[in-house]
């Protein structure tokens, strides 16, 4: 795969810093925060975000996307991450878009696809069903009932649950996972918002007979298993970059600290015992960029190790988000641990996000298993 | 691309009928050909070999033809040296002069100074040794002493090195010398060409942790060097002296990363495997198809996902400084340090792994792999200090890639 970025990729992440930059630096983060927004974010930059086609990067141009590929929204989360921007892209745009890409029927892809790629519609998808990321053997079941499918079940940690239009439920139908989605008002679909640590929006989700017909199915019944695996990668891989995105930034700002804070008549910077733990987040931020790199190509370039490398990217990345954020907030001394400084929010993004479809010790575990041990 | 291909079967048929069958096979850290007066082959494959390969310059595939190396461009080497590991093709020479002299002489030396050392190095004529390190000079190199004084047509060098590697089994050493005392440290030091084979240089093996003694001390007593052997200009050795050890923390970087097979994941059907794990599940077992004993395989995974992105990070790193034909990335500074650390730990994971196994010193109740393994566990220790320690390369990070203050 390749690891340097083409054209078309350069001009994707520059116009997406651009935006970070001068529409959502951390302090559009922070507003949205304290205006306590039940949605937490702003509909008018969401609506700025899809007006640039990002929310129809992974959609074909048939469906009013543009087709630019996993590696082409993922520099652009990696820019976003830098800034902690929120937005339903991930889960609109990445997750629920690639899945109905993935699955969806003719008449699901002309409504819902292109109602994403012109930022019309947001979705959310409700998969996870306890506090640690387990995407099989589901307890919610969709029991077939004539032409209809009647749902039961819990779902949690729902990312962008309490707002999203509609959602994407993964359902055991007895003989598999089957997909469906539906619309948040319907009868049966009980919400609840889960305010979390980094002031981004997920909810617990309760159906209660839901009734939802055939034509709510997406792709086969009891026949999403493998889909919802190489959704869940491109979305691991994505959620990586913005990961990355975030540790940059982390670093960066704490490095302009150590070269700007006095202490014992010295810049701190020159104290050794911070410039060698910097120069080993260093090290393994290089690392890092290496493996989102080859694992955001790796999509677009069809190889066969998709599963591998993308486990790769989540767990390393999440190990050196957790250092990182971590070393950040030490850095600092006092004013780290303060609510008015900007570099507390990168902690706590940094363990939501560790959590989103597979924490470290997940991927480690799979990553050894797709090794043969 | 055709271009390319018909290299690559030229390739392919010149390696078919000049690479000896006893050189596809694989070999022990003895069977390295180092060259050199002094050479002493333990198979005569070994020099038809070497010889075959150094006439053609394919020993530094990459260097000019003009001093016999290969004359070859990035993508020809690459095929090279695929159709090399394509018959397990053993490195036909090793030496400090490939890996370290003759990059920093194609970079600094005269037109003279490359005409004469280079094609030695090429063809194995000349074996070469390091000589930086001194008692008082170690990470502070530019401290040393050793002194070289003009007398007109040559210099007289008194003073000592240690560490020198290899260096009773050596021709000639590259040295750091001090020509002005006066000068600042930095700007007293020249880089000078001095053969060993005279009576004012002398060596005595230093025994290592694991048993062998690969390097020396070395003394020099009125020994004599002519003028034209500096290279580089006087008083100004010690630019040459850092080039010259970013080719050997590269070199070092590397090792353990010689195929750097698990940083490729092309459309290649080969099924993922990690050799760490697959020797562990012969000592520890397996249980469902996963290693027996959960502590020692998080390990495995660790190291073995560090080295994967270790070894992209390699690939990504020549990606950038082709694209941009700009030198070595920002990328590069973390090779020293991490390969050699990523290194040590490798084989900590195998001792844990083999239990007392990989604690035999000799005799027939241990394989000759697991002494193997004993032996290079202590001998990676020293990777980590050898070419400059893990700390000076964090201190170069900070200074020269974070721009901390000092
Ligand atoms: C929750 C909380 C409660 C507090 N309560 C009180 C209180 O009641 N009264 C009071 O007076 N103070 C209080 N403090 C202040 C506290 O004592 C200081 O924050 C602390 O001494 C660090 O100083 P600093 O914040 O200025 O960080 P700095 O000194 O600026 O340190 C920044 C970073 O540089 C590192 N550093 C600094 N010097 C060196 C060095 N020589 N070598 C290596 N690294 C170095 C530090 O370890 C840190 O990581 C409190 C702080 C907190 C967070
Ligand atoms: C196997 C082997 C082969 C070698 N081969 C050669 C050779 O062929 N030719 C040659 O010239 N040399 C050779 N060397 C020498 C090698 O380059 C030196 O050992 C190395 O540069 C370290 O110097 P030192 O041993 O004097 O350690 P010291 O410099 O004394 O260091 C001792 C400890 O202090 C730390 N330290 C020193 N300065 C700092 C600092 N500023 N900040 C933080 N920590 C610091 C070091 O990291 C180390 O942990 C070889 C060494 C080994 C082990």
């Amino acid at each position: 795969m390749s690891l340097v970025l083409n054209e078309e990729q350069s001009y994707l992440k520059d116009t997406a810093r651009d935006f970070a930059k001068n529409k959502t630096p951390v302090s559009h983060f922070r507003g949205v925060r304290d205006s306590e927004n039940p949605e937490c974010f702003d509909r008018e930059i969401w609506k700025e975000m899809a007006n640039l086609g990002w929310s129809g990067i992974l959609i074909p141009e048939e469906y009013g996307g543009s087709d630019f590929g996993v590696a082409g929204i993922g520099v652009i989360f990696e820019e976003l991450g830098r800034t902690l921007t929120p937005s339903p892209m991930f889960s609109t745009a990445v997750v629920c878009a690639s899945l109905i890409k993935e699955a969806g029927n003719e008449d699901q892809k002309k409504e819902y696809l292109t109602k994403i790629a012109s930022g019309d519609v947001t979705l959310a998808f409700a998969l996870e069903e306890s506090s640690r990321h387990s995407p099989t053997n589901l307890e919610t079941v969709a029991k077939k009932d004539g032409d209809s499918y009647i749902v039961n079940g819990e779902k949690t940690f729902v990312l962008d649950g309490g707002f999203a239009d509609f959602l994407i439920i993964a359902a055991d139908s007895g003989k598999g996972t089957s997909l469906f989605i539906a619309n948040k008002d319907t009868k049966g679909i009980d919400i609840k918002a889960t305010p979390m640590v980094d002031s981004r929006n997920s909810a617990n989700i309760t159906f209660n007979d839901l009734k939802l017909s055939s034509s709510d199915l997406i792709g086969e019944e009891n026949g999403s298993d493998q889909i919802i695996e190489e959704v869940l990668d491109i979305s691991r891989s994505v959620i990586s970059a913005e990961m990355f995105g975030g540790i940059q930034e982390a670093f960066d700002v704490t490095l302009n600290y150590l070269k700007e804070r006095d202490q014992f008549g010295s810049k701190i910077g020159s104290f050794q015992a911070l410039q060698h733990r910097a120069a080993i987040m260093f090290s393994e931020i290089e690392l890092c960029k290496s493996c989102v790199l080859e694992s955001l190509t790796s999509f677009d370039e069809g190889s066969n190790d998709i599963p591998r490398l993308a486990s790769l990217a989540k767990a390393k990345i999440g190990e050196v988000f957790h250092l990182v954020s971590n070393e950040a907030v030490q850095m600092h001394g006092g004013i780290g641990v303060t609510d008015e400084y900007d570099i507390g929010f990168y902690l706590k993004r940094a363990r939501v996000a560790e959590q989103i479809f597979g924490n470290v010790q997940f991927h480690k575990d799979r990553y050894a298993e797709l090794t043969g041990y | 691309m055709s271009d390319l291909n018909s290299f690559r079967n030229e390739t392919r048929d010149w390696l078919e009928a000049n690479c000896p069958e006893s050189m596809r096979t694989p070999m022990s850290q003895g069977d390295v050909v180092w060259g050199g007066r002094k050479v002493e082959f333990k198979d005569p494959d070994q020099k038809v070999w070497m010889d075959r390969m150094g006439e053609r310059g394919w020993t530094c595939p990459t260097w000019p033809k003009e001093y016999g190396g290969g004359g070859l461009n990035f993508e020809e080497n690459k095929v090279l040296q695929e159709e090399l590991m394509r018959i397990k093709a053993r490195p036909a020479l090793n030496s400090f002069g490939i890996w370290m002299l003759g990059p920093a002489l194609l970079e600094y030396g005269t037109e003279e100074q490359k005409l004469k050392h280079i094609p030695k190095i090429v063809k194995g004529e000349i074996r070469w040794c390091q000589g930086y390190s001194e008692p008082g000079s170690g990470s502070d190199l530019a401290s040393l002493k050793t002194k070289a004084e003009d007398q007109g047509e040559q210099y007289l060098i008194n003073g000592q090195k240690v560490w020198t590697s290899y260096a009773d089994e050596c021709d000639m050493i590259f040295t750091l010398v001090r020509t002005g005392p006066l000068e600042p440290k930095h700007e007293g030091i020249s880089f000078l060409l001095i053969d060993m084979d005279q009576e004012g240089v002398t060596t005595k093996p230093i025994k290592l942790i694991s048993g062998k003694s690969p390097f020396c001390e070395t003394f020099f007593d009125n020994a004599t060097a002519p003028k034209e052997n500096l290279v580089g200009g006087l008083n100004k050795g010690w630019s040459v002296a850092k080039r010259l050890l970013q080719f050997e923390r590269n070199m070092i970087a590397g090792m353990g990363f010689g195929s750097a097979s698990s940083g490729s994941s092309k459309k290649s059907d080969a099924k993922p495997t990690s050799g760490l794990a697959t020797m562990a599940k012969r000592y520890v077992g397996e249980k469902e198809d996963k290693l027996d004993d959960s502590g020692l395989r998080n390990k495995i995974i660790d190291h073995d996902m560090n080295s994967q992105a270790f070894a992209l990070t390699l690939r990504r790193a020549a990606e950038e400084s082709k694209k941009s034909n700009q030198g070595p990335s920002a990328a590069s500074s973390i090779f020293k340090y991490y390969g050699t650390e990523n290194n040590k730990l490798r084989y900590e994971i195998m001792l844990e792994a083999m239990g007392t196994k990989a604690l035999g010193w000799d005799g027939a109740e241990f394989g000759p792999e697991e002494l193997a393994i004993t032996r290079e566990w202590l001998r990676t220790k020293a990777n980590s200090i050898e070419g400059g320690t893990s700390e000076v390369q964090l201190n170069v990070i900070s200074k020269r890639v974070l721009e901390l203050p000092q």
